[in-house]
């Protein structure tokens, strides 16, 4: 199949194009894990790539543009945190309009940066691993923002599962009248939780502007904000698939960009969804020591079928539908999960976008 | 230590809050204005006065109202029930692809049924979009709020393949777009020389019938109750899954109308650039008009009244697009912030709360 | 971070300039509608760098206005309008899209003067205008060909309109003449500006062992990765210079001073009537930029010797014989591609390999 797609560079540029969209989708599953629902991500993650932007570029610094694109994120999560928990203003509305809000801010805020160079980003640098073949590009030779990405997630992932105060984030997102009953400070904790959303939609954007583009255009962020919203359904709440779901998202454009250049029908796209679908199925149909579903055995058919008609007939499909595919497979994934009562119990928190209003 | 405590606000308080509201925000517009060297006033005055005293603004102001009050009064009845379609963008695509793809099928037909076949065909097509996460729900209890939203992406993409695939236009040099629709298939105009069209009656009529549905019918009642009282509604014979399939058909339906409206209305052909957002902004809309089909439509004109007027003070001030962004956005702002005062009253608690 | 008082000081003067020039004794009134931010260093840029060259040429004589980020749908037609209602006298609709909704509101205002880049249906008061910048990426195409030592140009490309294929299938043919083995490798990012699409396209390009780089969408993002990546691209739309001192080789700039001064005087006159500017490097409506020193001093002579024989009318960028890619015959030889042809271009050109969506 590969034509002259190097698989070791594809999957390099994969990482590094979806960086923005790990750090905004998991910082996007924090906040609804404590049960509210922010869809300002757009927005918070425009205000990050100006602020960024325009710290790196007046102080000569990119991580001190980072830090920057962190408090203007958390600033304007902030904003929204305080309307919505505090003014229980409703989460959907509210959220629609700090998008609104942080897009025309970070336009006005950006008008002197347009056309301006940031300083450049550090890249990892360690001399002989980084020039190894495979591995040097594919795992040491990425920008500095990657590994810290990385090691957050990680973080993140550690202090949901194993620490008590990970724990009582997710008891409130679950339940925010028991949490309440029990003595938490709901809103602080929700409050917090968005300002850390809105932290991490900052970073994200502030490596859309410092280090993938490089440069500030006005709606430079085009729609990454909504799509990492999409993600975090995609990844059932969970750290690690929540990352994952984000390098599949922003896989797909990139494999079909590279499929492109290399003339290779982008039917396969469609064979890899339906193969990576029809795997875990098969997985979680094998953990559950379930019988083989109907369901199962289908999916695998029509993977054949797609893969044999990928393989006679290289016809092209126009881009936009392929672009529909990774919002379906989301709709499924947030299906299949429902659907299993239990499992949608552990993942999805029950009290998301309810409002909690503290009574006496 | 101060408590919010609910209240059920008198009419009294229910117009003045989004006024106080609108005040709040031409002080923090005009501190705004003026930072970049602008006369607040003036500015203030261009965007919330202007539009108001100028009869073409004023047409405007139905033609950008009346989708934004066709949505948001469908939307309202779901959301007053506790069934959140935001997917309403999707409806809205859904409704202008089917009504417009039945329009560019009678291409060149003069005949009166083709507008009602349109809209008739616009409603479905939104209604249909909107039966697949009331189906999901229903069946597999998957969050509407998540689905109806991924299915906006997909609509959108939807019509831009369509346009520039079987709905192109064959002498439109490959441009991306329909033709321009047949006259049969446009919306009459209803004054000379604007763009107000037929579809401003009609969603003024709906939102007419939505209000005496809301207050008299049965439907309006087991609405409330079940977003008031589900269990109670739930030992009243109240069928959630019936609810869910209602709220999401009706809102599908007149999202999709909207759409047809916009496609047949104002556009007149379609391109992918057809949905301006109405989708979104008419939630907005639905919660600023307090879920009530009077305060929709006050709310969708305010809305609209920011936009038209935001329009002109950009090149009569040449304020930047983005100024005016920022707004629109502290506007929204304001009436969610202030609706607590209609919601909730302050009360000076004595026990220092422990939360 | 910028501190408040410097970030309002430069959006102050900006918006002072633009407002700079109001005359006493009624000046001609001229509005411009564009597509994007006036930032956005591409398209409406340009366009917007053609309004202040108005005013800079006329004075007193003339009031200019804008409205950016004016979206395509619905909202064009009362942006359009209400330009027309507020006195103006000649309104410039910069993106195709605007078309349909130029044309209605024409309709309306039969004394106000319409100018539409790029379109093709006119009125008595609605006048069309585009460049051929197709004959700017001829030049572009033979720099290209010459300075590839991959043999392979990546082409970001973002609509498969007509304007856009042309512009394909010149570069490739002017790249062909002077390198035989050259080979087009072309990217459909089906968006005029999305700077992360972009630069994720052309990092896939190079990647795939394109060294140069062309494109025909607005952000200067590849030149921003070229320079990162150390190979060459082009600017396009505007210099682009300043996002790729290393890798930018020249230029196409759009340059509508002189058709907008032009016009203007035609109204100012009296003497405007309708028409379709269709101009080229001649007129100089498209521009080369200044050739960088990275390219050998021959090639530059021959580029320029191109670019020359193309504005004097010697040479045309469609000249046969050229076949089309399924190996048809379209241009026998030394025939020259009629305008009706070039405005429906929906082929390439032999030679180019993948298919072109339709």
């Amino acid at each position: 199949m590969a034509n002259n797609i190097s698989p070791v560079l594809l999957f390099a540029s994969i990482i590094a194009a979806a960086q923005p969209l790990v750090f905004a989708a998991v910082g996007e599953m924090i906040t609804e894990k404590s049960g509210v629902l922010n869809l300002g991500v757009e927005g918070m993650m425009i205000i990050g790539a100006i602020a960024g932007f325009a710290t790196a570029v007046t102080t000569g610094s990119p991580l001190l543009g980072v830090l920057a694109a962190a408090i203007a994120g958390a600033a304007l999560a902030l904003v929204f945190g305080f309307l919505t928990q505090v003014l229980l203003a409703n989460q959907v509305a509210t959220g629609l309009a700090l998008t609104m809000f942080g897009l025309g801010l970070a336009a006005l805020i950006g008008q002197p940066f347009s056309g301006v160079k940031p300083p450049p980003f550090p890249k990892l640098d360690l001399a002989v691993i980084s020039d190894l073949p495979v591995v040097g590009p594919l795992l040491f030779n990425h920008n500095l923002m990657v590994y810290f990405g990385l090691v957050l997630v990680a973080l993140i992932w550690a202090f949901l599962t194993f620490t008590r105060t990970g724990l009582t984030l997710r008891a409130v997102g679950e339940d925010h009248d028991a949490a309440h009953a029990l003595g938490y400070n709901v809103i602080l904790i929700r409050l917090t939780a968005i300002a850390v959303g809105g932290a991490m939609a900052g970073m994200g954007g502030a490596y859309l502007s410092l280090v993938r583009v490089p440069q500030w255009t006005e709606g430079m962020t085009a729609g990454s904000g909504w799509i990492a919203l999409a993600i975090v359904v995609f990844g059932t709440w969970r750290t690690w698939r929540v990352m994952l779901g984000a390098y599949l998202f922003g896989g797909v454009t990139i494999l079909q960009l590279n499929m492109q250049i290399a003339d290779i029908t982008p039917l396969w796209l469609v064979v890899l969804a339906l193969f990576l679908a029809a795997v875990s199925v098969t997985v979680r149909s094998f953990r559950s020591s379930a019988p083989a579903s109907p369901w199962m055995i289908g999916l695998w058919f029509t993977t054949l079928l797609a893969g044999s008609i990928a393989i006679r007939h290289p016809v092209s499909i126009p881009t936009e539908y392929l672009n529909m595919a990774p919002y379906i497979a989301t709709i499924l994934v947030l299906v299949a999960m429902s659907a299993d009562k239990l499992r949608a119990n552990i993942n999805a928190p029950a009290s998301l976008g309810r409002v909690f209003h503290r009574t006496g | 230590m101060l408590t919010l405590e609910p209240r059920t606000a008198g009419p009294l308080r229910q117009v003045l809050t989004p006024v106080l509201a609108i005040v709040a925000t031409m002080i923090a517009g005009g501190i705004l204005f003026m930072l970049l060297g602008k006369n607040p006033v003036e500015a203030i005055k261009i965007i919330f006065v202007d539009p108001l005293f100028d009869a073409y603004s004023r047409s405007e102001l139905l033609v950008k109202a009346a989708p934004l009050a066709l949505i948001a009064t469908g939307l309202s009845f779901g959301y007053r029930a506790n069934v959140w379609n935001i997917g309403a963008e999707g409806q809205f695509i859904l409704g202008a692809i089917c009504g417009g793809a039945v329009g560019l099928a009678f291409y060149g037909i003069d005949g009166w049924f083709v507008l009602p076949l349109m809209a008739v065909a616009g409603m479905l097509g939104g209604f249909a979009w909107a039966m697949i996460p009331a189906f999901l729900r229903t069946r597999f209890n998957a969050n509407e709020i998540l689905v109806s939203l991924m299915l906006v992406y997909v609509a959108t993409l939807l019509l831009s393949a369509l346009v520039s695939g079987p709905l192109r236009d064959p002498d439109g040099f490959n441009f991306p777009e329909s033709r321009q629709f047949h006259d049969s298939a446009t919306l009459p105009i209803l004054l000379q020389g604007t763009r107000v069209h037929i579809g401003i009656v009609i969603a003024l009529l709906v939102s007419l019938v939505g209000w005496l549905v809301l207050q008299r019918h049965v439907f309006g009642f087991q609405i409330k109750l079940m977003g008031a009282a589900p269990r109670a509604a739930h030992f009243a014979g109240v069928s959630t899954n019936r609810m869910v399939y209602l709220c999401l058909g009706i809102s599908g339906a007149l999202a999709g109308l909207a759409g047809m409206f916009e496609a047949a209305g104002p556009v007149g052909q379609l391109v992918p650039s057809l949905p301006a957002g109405y989708g979104f902004t008419a939630i907005i809309v639905a919660f600023l008009g307090r879920l009530h089909p009077a305060g929709i439509i006050l709310a969708s004109l305010v809305l609209a009244l920011t936009i038209i007027g935001g329009e002109t003070a950009q090149y009569l001030l040449q304020v930047p697009k983005a100024a005016i962004s920022v707004f629109q956005g502290m506007l929204l702002f304001f009436l969610l912030a202030f609706e607590i005062f209609t919601r909730f009253r302050l009360r000076r608690s004595g026990a220092g709360a422990t939360a | 971070m910028i501190s408040r008082r410097t970030l309002l000081a430069a959006t102050t003067a900006a918006a002072l300039s633009a407002g700079a020039g109001l005359a006493q004794d009624d000046p001609v009134k001229v509005g411009f509608i564009y597509v994007g931010p006036i930032g956005d260093f591409g398209w409406s840029y340009e366009h917007d760098q053609g309004r202040l060259a108005i005013e800079e040429h006329f004075g007193d004589q003339v009031e200019t206005t804008y409205l950016e980020s004016v979206p395509e749908g619905p909202d064009a037609e009362r942006a359009i309008r209400q330009l027309a209602q507020a006195g103006h006298d000649l309104i410039f609709t910069t993106s195709f899209g605007y078309m349909n909704p130029t044309l209605k509101v024409a309709e309306q205002f039969p004394d106000v003067k319409f100018e539409h880049a790029t379109g093709f249906k006119r009125l008595d008061n609605v006048s069309t205008y585009s460049g051929r910048f197709y004959e700017g990426r001829t030049v572009l195409g033979h720099i290209a060909g010459h300075m590839t030592e991959t043999n392979t140009i990546g082409y970001i490309a973002s609509f498969p309109i007509p304007e856009v294929v042309r512009g394909i299938n010149s570069a490739y043919l002017a790249a062909k003449e002077v390198n035989p083995d050259v080979e087009f490798k072309i990217v459909w990012v089906n968006t005029w500006f999305d700077p992360g699409k972009e630069a994720d396209a052309a990092n896939a390009l190079i990647e795939q062992g394109a060294d140069v780089i062309m494109q025909h969408t607005d952000s200067p993002a590849a030149m921003t990765i070229a320079e990162e990546k150390g190979i060459y691209a082009f600017g396009q739309a505007s210099d682009m210079m300043e996002f790729g001192p290393n890798a930018r080789l020249s230029s196409i700039i759009d340059n509508w001073a002189p058709y907008y001064i032009d016009r203007t005087q035609a109204v100012i006159d009296g003497t405007w009537e309708s028409k379709d500017t269709w101009d080229g490097i001649g007129p100089g409506m498209t521009e080369i930029g200044e050739f960088s020193d990275k390219i050998p001093a021959e090639v530059q002579a021959s580029a320029q010797e191109i670019a020359d024989k193309i504005a004097a009318g010697e040479m045309h960028s469609f000249t046969g014989p050229v076949n089309k890619q399924d190996g048809s015959a379209w241009l026998a030889e030394g025939e020259t591609a009629d305008d009706g042809t070039l405005l429906g271009m929906n082929f390439y050109v032999e030679g180019i390999s993948g298919e072109l969506p339709q």
